[in-house]
Parts: C-alpha cells; structure tokens; sequence
C-alpha cells in the first residue's frame, strides 16, 4: 500500500535541496537523492513524536553550553517535547543538516524562511548540523558518536521505564569507525533493545565510492554477529521501510540498511559519480547543465528557483 | 602519620548508595578502581563498559542528558588519550554532568608510558566547561566525591588509591587553597602527591631557618587565584611549584599565567616532569629520578635563595615520618 504523504514528503525534499543547491552554489545533494525516502517514512509515518515546541524560525546562536549561559539550546524541540511516550530521533551524520532541515520543513516542524539562514553568520541553521541546529538533538559531526549517545539516552530511558524508543539515524561511512562497533558490543552486552538505527547505504563517503576508500562487507552478517536484528532493505521502497522499521527485537538494536542510489530522483548526478559528497560547481555551464536536467525531472520551474 | 587503605571503596559505596540518580561505570578496570565491592553490592547501579573508552564517554554523555550522573572508572590515561574526542564532542561540549575518576594519577604507576597520565591536567585545562580536582591524600579522597558531583558540568577527578597517607584533618573544599606553613621567605605550592613529599621537606627547612610558605592545590580548574596572590603577597622572595605532571600545561604554568598576568616581578621554578615521559619504575624511585620529591624542592629553594641550606639526604630520610609509606609496595596494576 502506498502512502501518498510519504511520497510526496520524500519529493519536496529533494526538491527543496535541490533548489538551495542551485541558489547557494552548492549543497550536499547526493545526500538528498539517498536519504529522502527513509527520512520522509521516518517523520511521516514511523517516529512518534509531539508536535514541535521549537520557533517556526529558528533562533539565532544562543552562545555554547555553559554553566553561565542560560540562552543556549537544542534542536531537539524540533523533535516535539521530552516525554515517556514519544521518541527521540538522533541524527548523527550532522553533515546531513540541509536535508534534515528540508525534511523539517516538508513535515511542518520549520518555516520554509529558515533555511534562508542555513550557513549565515550567527545562525543556528549551521551547515554541518550541532546540537542547536534545528532537529538536531546532540553535537554529531564528528561521526559515530551518534549511535553511543544514543545508546546512552536509550539505557536510560529504558531503566526509567518510558515506552518511547531512541532512532538513531546513520550513514554508512561510520561503520568505518571503530567506535560503532564497541557501541553494538555494548549495547548486546546491556540488551539495549529499544534503539533502532536506519542507515543510510548510499556507498559513498567524502573521498567517493566506499568500495574504494575501505570496504565495509557484509554489513548485515556483521551486525547480527555483534547480536543486532539488522535487515537490508530498498531505501527508495516506502512499504519496506516502514515494515522494517518497525521491527522489534527483545535482545538488542534493531538496524535497518536502506540501501539507496546517491542519484536518486537525479539521474543526472551519475555524470559526476563518485565525486558525489558535496556538489559544487566550477562553471556556470556546468551549473545550469545540471540545474536544468534535474529541474525536470523532479518538476520544478527553473524560472522560479533564482 | 596514617596510612588509609583504600579509602576510595567505602566512600564510593558510602556516596553511590544513597543517590540511586548516580550510575558507577567501569572499563574493565574494576577492582583496579576500587570499585568491586560496589559492583558487588549495588549491581543494578554498576554498568561494565569494556574496554571501549570511546564507546563509554559517548554512552555516557547520553545517559547524563537524561538525568543520570555516571561516574567513569578508569587509569586516568584511558579518560582522555584514546577518547579525547568524545569527551570533547558527546560531554565537554554540551556540559554534561559526566564524572571522571581517573586513578593512578602521574607516575603513581609503574605502568610507563602507555599508563602514566603526566599530561592530564593540561590537556584537560584545555577543554572549556572542565573542572579540574585532585586528590592529595586519604582525607580528600573519601570527601571529593560530593564535591564533584556539586558541579554544573564535567569533572575530571585525579584520585589516589591503595596506601593513601592521611595529611588533612578538614574535608575536600571546592576551589580553595590549603595554606599548610605560614612562612615569610618563599612560597611553595603543590598538588597530588607532591603535597606529602613537599611537608618532608618544609619540615626541616623550617629547622633550618627557612620561612617556608606552602599551599595545597585541590582544585586546578577553576583556580582560587584571589588565595594564591595573598600568599605571594606576604613572601619576599619567589614561588616554586611541585607537581606529578609534566611542567607544561599543569599548576606550575597555572600560577606562571597569574603572576605574568597579574605583574608579579617573583621567580619561579616549576618542579615536576621537565617536559620529558617517563618510565615504568616505582613511584620513589620516579619521584627521585624526575625531581618531584623533598630533596629536589630544597634545591629549589636553595636556587631561589641563593644560600646552601645544607640539608642532607639523612636530614630529609629522618623527616619521612611514614616508615609505613615506605614499606609500601609499589603500585601494581
């Protein structure tokens, strides 16, 4: 069954990613091409979350955390309030922000006017996402903390007893890191089992394809050696996304692959495989080559994206 | 003087028991942190990490940001070498109230390199939103913990285990100094266990004449500097500084930045690691070979001052009052 309201989320995504890209010169638009569809079923149909307590705009920087600074916050309040019931969602590759906020936008938690202060001086719509940029809950950019924080705050919620789960949303190049795998031994050890993790496996990391930076395996075989319940699945199939997410384990995390294409809805950005992390442009031919093949196949009117 | 035995294992059980908020985290160093009992008697609060520092300082940002105040148990070195990322990124940063108890502080461990955190404090002092304690003998060790669980952030605690020589009879004050001779020629300030070698040495500089100021530094960051300018106001001559650390980054280039920044005209000598690592030996013998013990502050002093003291390796020998210290064996892992 097809959920209209997925879909169309998962559209205006790439769509509005897309067209910041085009305005700003540049973007991370494979990462919009991938991630869309996971994140749409994630926000649309998977998280359980209140509604956002956050402004509609976001508020400028409020100063680092410190004991002494009442004014600084989080992204978090974009994921609704803090309550038993309700889910946390931790985004932990941070350089995802221009999507998550463009996800934030499509499910009515962000005024489409934040994103004109994405990358502006003073603002908290940064460009690599930390703990006060809108949705996001804590500092990520240094990747596979993510998954640990998030083990710790679902331990803790467990222990408290509260019924909501801890998502923790990934992308593949983290499994490179050491730490993600002392985290999965950990929370085995601890039967951590109401974390669920969705990675996005778009095969790409900053220096291109994986296969060629360090090859990561069988990412599933290696998942459950580590005692998770970890499934691959087609991260452009909303009915398989939305089933695996809710998968349920009584032992451990649960880890859904979603194996997605870095062109998704962009077939053009193949030309420029496996430079694909962040698109820039060197020519203004170059720009409007792109912009024009992706405009129509995503339906935007380039007359409108100046 | 009183040798307590591990004065860390009640304390802790004491502290834990009664704030069920408290979680006791430990990277396969459990016993070696004098927390097994702990483990054994309160299981549900004791939480084994492995050896997975990154994984646990992450963890344990997590588990802060949702009310719970875990206490790290481990050598002080696995606190901050392998994981200072995480520690930066998941607790520094977003203020978490994460505490670490790093045991086995400088060269309190035959362990060499690979075990000797002789860089902490600078590294430490470095990080914004840090507090900096350390232990100096068995008194603050059994009273440090509320004091860092007072704090509005991350602690870094330097704890000392096993033998601890008892030196105070008053508990662990947050950011203040100690004031344990009130002479009028020099200033002398330690830390840690420099503290207990330093009294052998005031001792009998006092003996011989010398009016030997010397303050005991509990808390490095903040730092109670108003206290330190107090004293460096009622010596007539310089300061010297005495700490298991190496002499960058730790309290001799702590009182350093005060008195550059205050316009002190004193000198100073910093005793401790003189920017070099050091070895696995035991603790005398590292505190000899480094000169962090008695013999080097009196040569400090006699630097300082400019006049021989003429005290001798029998006359400081005499003044080790702790003959139970000495028969201590040193530190294993």
């Amino acid at each position: 069954m097809k959920n209209q309201e997925s879909e169309v989320v998962a559209l205006g995504i790439r769509k509005r990613v897309f067209e910041h890209t085009i305005k700003n010169n540049g973007g991370y638009l494979s990462q919009a091409c991938s991630a869309a569809d996971s994140l749409a079923v994630l926000y649309e149909d998977v998280l359980n979350l209140g509604p956002s307590i956050a402004p509609e705009i976001p508020a400028p920087f409020g100063g680092v955390p410190a004991p002494d600074n009442p004014n600084s916050f989080t992204g978090a309040g974009y994921h609704g309030e803090f309550a038993s019931h309700y889910d946390r969602f931790i985004i932990s590759p941070a350089h995802y922000a221009l999507v998550i906020y463009a996800a934030l936008i499509e499910v009515g938690r962000m005024a489409p006017e934040g994103l004109k202060m994405f990358n502006k001086d003073g603002s908290s719509v940064e460009m690599i996402g930390a703990e006060h940029s809108p949705g996001m809950e804590v500092t990520n950019g240094s990747l596979a903390q993510g998954l640990s924080m998030a083990s710790g705050i679902a331990f803790a919620r467990k222990r408290r007893g509260d019924e909501g789960r801890v998502f923790v949303y990934m992308s593949d190049g983290e499994f490179e890191e050491g730490q993600t795998w002392e985290c999965f031994a950990n929370m085995a050890h601890h039967k951590i089992n109401n974390v669920t993790c969705v990675v996005d496996y778009n095969a790409q990391q900053c220096d291109g394809a994986m296969s060629a930076v360090t090859e990561i395996g069988d990412l599933v075989g290696k998942l459950k050696a580590f005692g998770a319940d970890a499934v691959l699945v087609d991260g452009h199939d909303h009915d398989a996304l939305r089933e695996a997410m809710n998968r349920r384990s009584e032992t451990g995390p649960v880890v859904v692959i979603a194996k997605t294409s870095p062109f998704q809805g962009m077939d053009y950005l193949q030309k420029r495989f496996p430079r694909l992390h962040y698109v820039r442009f060197t020519s203004e031919d170059e720009k409007i080559e792109l912009r024009d093949a992706i405009a129509e196949q995503l339906g935007v009117n380039v007359d409108e994206i100046e | 003087m009183e040798i307590a035995i591990k004065p860390y294992v009640k304390s802790f059980i004491d502290f834990a028991s009664q704030r069920p908020e408290v979680l006791c985290l430990s990277a396969d160093l459990t016993s070696s942190c004098e927390v097994d009992k702990f483990r054994d008697q309160y299981p549900e609060q004791f939480l084994s990490c492995g050896m997975a520092e990154q994984n646990m300082l992450s963890f344990a940002g997590g588990l802060a940001m949702e009310g719970y105040r875990p206490f790290l148990h481990t050598f002080a070195v696995f606190l901050y070498r392998r994981p200072l990322d995480q520690l930066i990124n998941s607790v520094a940063y977003s203020n978490r109230k994460v505490r670490l108890m790093g045991f086995l502080p400088g060269i309190t461990t035959p362990g060499g390199i690979t075990h000797q955190a002789i860089e902490d404090v600078a590294i430490m002092r470095a990080i914004p939103n840090m507090t900096i304690l350390e232990t100096g003998d068995a008194t603050e060790v059994e009273t440090v913990l509320p004091v860092a669980d007072a704090v509005d952030g991350p602690v870094y605690v330097r704890v000392l285990r096993g033998q601890v020589p008892r030196l105070f009879s008053t508990p662990f004050e947050f950011n203040k100094l100690r004031c344990l001779s009130e002479g009028k020629d020099l200033l002398v300030v330690t830390s840690g266990i420099c503290t207990e070698e330093a009294l052998r040495a005031t001792a009998v500089l006092k003996e011989k004449g010398v009016g030997v100021r010397h303050v005991h530094a509990s808390t490095l960051k903040p730092f109670d500097k108003e206290t330190l300018l107090e004293h460096m106001s009622q010596v007539d001559g310089g300061v010297i500084t005495l700490e298991n650390h190496t002499i960058v980054g730790g309290l001799g280039s702590i009182v350093s930045e005060i008195i550059a920044e205050e316009g002190i005209g004193k000198k100073l000598i910093r005793l401790g690691l003189k920017d070099t690592f050091a070895h696995g030996a035991s603790k005398g013998y590292l505190m000899e070979k480094y000169g962090l013990d008695a013999k080097a502050l009196v040569e400090a002093v006699e630097t300082l001052s400019g006049q021989k003291t003429g005290i001798t390796a029998d006359d400081l020998a005499e003044a080790r009052i702790d003959d139970v210290h000495s028969a201590a064996k040193a530190e294993a892992l």
